[in-house]
């Protein structure tokens, strides 16, 4: 059984239990221990069930490359899935519960499936569901999804706060072990100013655990002078709890910190913090993870990784097993013996694959009394949800069992690969170290940055320096290095003082044993949280996937949660030698970040509710809060949609603006619209390339619709332009596009037409506007007195500035509505107070104001056109029967030359009608006409679309616009529309011009 | 994400600030153009692996548009230009020779 020792653990305080709860069950840990330690301690192995077969699985790893520990953790607000336990701290009151099994983690109905794995092989999504065809939407769809995923998505809305912190730094150093620390030494007493980053809550790595001394003392010494050195440091920052998250372009790099996750009741803390720096340099000291070997059996609970062990051990004081079997490739596994056996457990053999084991440490373990038999390996585990006992066979043979071994616990070791995540991010290559078995960071080809120069040093153990006195030497170079590319001079110095004990070579062991037959390579996992196999491997490998890429896919290795930490180079070893390939030349998958998944809300971090966007109000948005208004966003503006008063729906409040607008008197924020300056001696001619109409003949005091055309020709924008002085334009834009249109004038002045005398200013917010609208809207302005608004001094499309009830206005003669309607453009600061005049004198005249929904109704009425509505970045404005807008007389304007392509001028094109359906009922949005016959797929031929669809309280119908294929040829036609039930509406084509098509009611 | 150096207000801003505004010193053609030319113009763009020249605006910035020339393979940047140019000056020809001898783009060198 796994159990806490008497003797403490390194991290943990024996003074301060915790109590928690893991499925339901009270269990104790103390401060300092992980999840999984905690676990561990009370004998619980048994974490979860594999993804695919549900097999039982335990603790594998300490740290991040966990696959297996993943638990959902809180509840409610605060519940989140596929947690590593070996990375979630222990604190009162957490609760845990198991994920993947039902409908109990000791008995798993999905279980199963491991008896089925002969039947779900590699690429047995891809080969299995492809037929029957319909099979798939009504069967395998549902089935998949029901068994796909690890975890359940929370439900609840995220409690927890999240921000974001911005961090400019000459150095980041990613790792805080005695590599990053030794770094930051160099670099902070070189006046750098260094950000170290740690993923943990220690400093130092695993160095204490693993043993040896550094300039004369233990290294947790060490580290603990290193530390009060740095913390003298003003420009060196120390973050622990803070993972390296991702390198990205010219020195960007994320860091995920977890600041209260440890500690969930800290108060106002947010729960993560995403740290975006930018280093002129970084240093990448992340330390090397071990690889598992592959014999059968390895994914039973009690098999781990030889090093994890050793972490429970000498950090928790737990111990997985009374009795371990240690396997391995390499010396650091005798490490775990020699622990083990100090601590008083059994090592009851240690096989070492190697046919010879004559370093220290094997001397040393051979010296305590401990079995050290060499060529062996482990031909498989026996037991169900725990380890009970190993079969020893020959490694050189096809797994013969020589000798049966009882034991509750396997320690392995198949050799470390560095982490290279963080060089390899943006590009840096990796090379093969055939004597170490790794890929390594290969320093002819390191990821660079803007100037071209190395981007990221990697140092320590991630550079491959995997002994202590190698790690400090290339440690202390790699400092000197990292410090001068970030600004810094720094001497060459000497490596400190070193001891630790020599190991013998690793000898690479990718199969255990070398000749293992199907049986047992079925029984080999490689990668533990997809459960994938070294058989499933082979396979694909037998069926033509050569590139690794397409084996990751094919077979999922490496594709989950743990994104391959520990099966990638198990994997591509495997896949090498079936492809009989070098391992290089197979090469690995791709690194990209995150290093460990981060939680979404802190990418999000405070930008969501009120923060998630800027909102902005006119200057009447108050009354319109004080008045019922039912806001729309447009853009990021806010505008009623209506006014609805007591006891109204909306649909009905839209119904009375609307006819209180055509019988009496209506008022619009129209505000919003979009407003720029455009002036300066050729203020004409760059119009007249803008628009498609002529704008350089314009009249000071007139004004004139125009259309914006992209240069491919289609709609972008439409507005009125108002003529103010000989070298001044008003343009109007749409609400939405204010920004859009001001930004593409720039473009082309400064791009095009840098040498034309124009300047541009967006003047959107300076004015309030307010469109006075209906047949009183002259009474009023003449109750409020001041200027001349009768017919004869401000006829349609003219505009004159002036006074009007002791305002300074400018008052333009257009409308939107089809109404006699004056837009009354004020300084925003009046805008409110103009306002509140116009609707208090406008009592008398039953004035209302109108939201957007009565404007659009009224426009379609009058067979206006909306961008955006009508548009939809195909249509051109000949689509729309706009022709007489598009001057004829002009050489040119953007979209001119596109708009006379072949297909432009197709007759065929679908074009703006208005439609009424033939009871009167209201056309559904966006519906497709079709006409006669089928398309190749079999579907009804498409004739057009509806684009704008209203009942029209006017007429008392519906009304609809949209564009139908040669539409304006057809008029009186019934077209037939299809519904999504498979119904069809007849619908009469007609003029879009519903109401008043003479402008007898705005030209007054 | 880059950063580049804007040559009009000479911050050194972050892609965030940035707006990508596609292929450089097009040459416009308009009514009386060819179809090949027109569509050149539209829709032809280089795609190389290497030495390319890109429209940027200062978009959270100054709100001017500027030249970059930089490497599509490594982002390493060879420098930063005014928009109101017609072809790459010599002095950014000149940088990206001394670190990439013999490059061409379109009709440059």
């Amino acid at each position: 059984m796994s159990t806490r020792l008497t003797r403490a653990g390194r991290l943990i305080d024996p003074t301060r239990p915790l109590e928690f709860r893991f499925n339901g069950k009270r269990l104790r840990g103390f401060a300092g221990d992980t999840l999984a330690s905690a676990l561990l301690a009370n004998d619980q192995m048994l974490v979860g069930r594999s993804f695919k077969y549900h097999r039982p699985r335990g603790i594998v790893a300490s740290g991040a490359e966990e696959p297996n520990a993943l638990v959902n953790m809180g509840a409610e607000g605060r519940f989140e899935p596929n947690q590593r336990a070996t990375t979630t701290e222990l604190f009162d009151g957490l609760s845990a519960t198991s994920q993947n099994h039902w409908p109990s983690l000791e008995y798993d109905i999905g279980a199963i499936n491991t008896h089925l794995a002969r039947f779900l092989p590699a690429g047995f999504y891809y080969k299995m569901f492809i037929h029957p065809r319909p099979f798939w939407k009504h069967v395998y769809e549902p089935f998949i999804r029901q068994s796909a995923g690890l975890g359940r998505a929370p439900k609840a809305r995220d409690a927890d706060r999240y921000e974001h912190f911005y961090a400019h730094v000459d150095l980041l150093i990613i790792g805080g072990g005695v590599a990053g620390l030794q770094a930051a030494l160099t670099a902070g007493r070189a006046g750098r100013r260094v950000l170290v980053i740690e993923q943990t809550p220690h400093w130092g790595g695993r160095a204490p655990v693993d043993g040896g001394e550094i300039d004369g003392q233990p290294t947790e010494a060490w580290i603990g002078d290193a530390l009060a050195a740095l913390s003298e440091m003003a420009n060196v920052t120390l973050r622990n709890r803070t993972m390296g998250a991702g390198i990205y372009d010219h020195g960007y790099a994320l860091g995920y910190e977890r600041v209260s996750d440890h500690a969930p009741d800290g108060g106002d803390a947010p729960r993560h913090r995403l740290w975006r720096i930018r280093a002129r340099h970084i240093l990448s000291a992340t330390g090397a993870i071990e690889r598992p070997l592959s014999f059968a059996g390895n994914d039973l609970p009690g098999v781990m990784l030889a090093a994890a062990m050793r972490d429970y051990l000498v950090d928790y004081g737990v111990s997985p097993g009374d009795r371990t079997v240690v396997v391995t490739n390499n010396d650091d596994a005798y490490r775990t013996a020699i622990a083990l056996k100090e601590a008083g457990l059994e090592v009851p053999v240690i096989a070492d694959a190697r046919d010879h084991a004559t370093g220290p440490l094997a001397e040393r373990a051979r010296g305590m009394g401990i079995r050290v038999e060499t060529g062996m390996g482990i031909a498989a585990v026996k037991g169900g949800k725990r380890v009970t006992g190993v079969a020893l066979c020959a490694q050189a043979g096809e797994g013969a069992a020589r000798e049966y071994v009882a034991c509750d616990a396997v320690a392995m070791s198949g050799g470390w690969s560095p982490v290279v995540h963080f060089w390899s991010h943006c590009g840096g290559k990796l090379t093969w170290d055939r004597a170490g078995a790794m890929f390594r960071p290969d320093a002819d080809h390191p990821p660079t940055g803007q100037d071209g120069l190395p981007m990221v040093t990697a140092a320590g153990a991630a550079n491959g320096a995997m002994m202590l006195d190698a790690c400090m030497a290339d440690a202390v170079a790699q400092a000197r290095l990292a410090t001068i590319a970030a600004g810094g001079k720094a001497r060459k110095t000497a490596p400190p003082e070193v001891e630790c004990a020599a190991e013998q070579a690793i000898e690479p062991v990718w199969i255990m044993p070398q000749g293992a037959p199907i049986e047992a390579r079925s029984k080999m996992w490689l990668d533990f949280q997809n459960d994938v196999k070294v058989s499933d491997v082979q396979l694909a490998a037998r069926e033509g996937y050569e590139s690794v890429e397409h084996t990751k896919r094919y077979t999922t290795l490496g594709m989950a949660t743990d994104q391959g930490k520990l099966s990638n180079i198990n994997g591509l070893a495997v896949l090498s030698d079936a492809l009989n390939a070098e391992i290089p030349a197979t090469g690995t998958t791709t690194f990209r970040p995150p290093y460990t998944p981060i939680s979404l809300a802190s990418l999000g971090g405070e930008a969501h509710g009120e923060l998630f966007q800027p909102i902005r109000k006119t200057p009447i948005h108050d009354w319109g809060d004080a008045n019922g208004a039912d806001w729309e966003p447009v853009g990021l503006w806010r505008r009623a949609y209506a006014y609805p008063r007591d006891g109204e729906t909306v649909e009905q409040a839209v119904a009375r603006e609307v006819t209180n607008t055509r019988e009496n008197l209506g008022l619009l924020d129209a505000s919003t619209l979009g407003k720029i300056i455009v002036q300066g001696p050729d203020a004409g001619r760059f119009l007249d390339m803008l628009y498609t109409n002529m704008m350089s003949t314009l009249k000071p005091g007139r004004c004139r619709y125009g259309l914006m055309c992209s240069e491919n020709g289609f709609l972008i924008d439409d507005g009125v332009v108002a003529r103010i002085d000989d070298q001044t334009f008003l343009c109007h834009t749409t609400t939405g596009g204010a920004e859009r249109i001001h930004g593409h004038m720039e473009e082309w002045l400064q791009t095009e037409w840098w040498d034309w005398k124009v300047y541009t200013a967006n003047v959107t917010e300076q004015f309030a506007q307010i469109a006075v609208v209906g047949p009183n809207a002259r009474k009023l302005l003449e109750k409020l007195g001041g200027m001349d608004v009768s017919p004869e001094a401000l006829p349609f499309m003219a505009w004159a500035d002036g006074q009007i009830g002791g305002f300074d206005i400018r008052a333009y003669r257009i409308s939107f509505s089809g109404e006699l309607s004056y837009e009354i453009a004020v300084p925003a600061s009046q805008g409110r107070a103009f306002w509140d005049a116009l609707m208090t004198a406008g009592q008398e005249f039953g004035v209302m104001a109108y939201g957007t929904e009565a404007l659009h109704i009224m426009r379609a009425e009058k067979g206006f056109i909306m961008i955006g509505d009508e548009t939809d970045g195909t249509v051109i404005p000949q689509d729309l029967g706009l022709d007489w807008a598009i001057s004829r007389k002009k050489d040119d304007y953007l979209g001119k030359r596109a708009q006379v392509r072949s297909f432009m001028a197709n007759p065929e094109r679908w074009k703006l009608v208005g439609l009424e359906t033939l009871d009167g009922s209201v056309l559904p949005d966006g519906i497709y006409a079709v006409g006669q016959g089928r398309n190749a797929n079999g579907q009804a031929n498409v004739i057009g679309r509806v684009t704008s669809t209203y009942h029209s309280p006017t007429l008392n119908k519906g009304i609809a616009m949209g564009l139908i294929q040669r539409g304006p040829e057809r008029m009186g036609e019934v077209v037939e529309f299809a519904r999504t039930d498979g119904g069809r509406i007849p619908a009469r084509i007609v003029s879009p011009v519903f109401l008043d098509p003479e402008g007898e009611r705005q030209n007054v | 994400m880059l950063v580049l150096t804007c040559p009009y207000c000479g911050v050194a801003a972050e892609e965030t600030e940035l707006h990508a505004g596609g292929e450089a010193h097009l040459k416009r053609f308009g009514p009386g153009a060819s179809d090949e030319d027109f569509t050149g113009y539209l829709f032809g763009r280089e795609n190389p692996k290497g030495v390319h020249f890109e429209r940027w605006l200062h978009a959270n910035g100054c709100g001017k548009w500027f030249h970059a020339a930089r490497c599509t393979a490594t982002l390493e940047l060879f420098g930063t230009y005014s928009a109101q140019l017609t072809e790459p000056p010599e002095p950014i020809r000149k940088a990206i020779s001394a670190k990439r001898p013999g490059w061409r783009w379109r009709e440059f060198s």
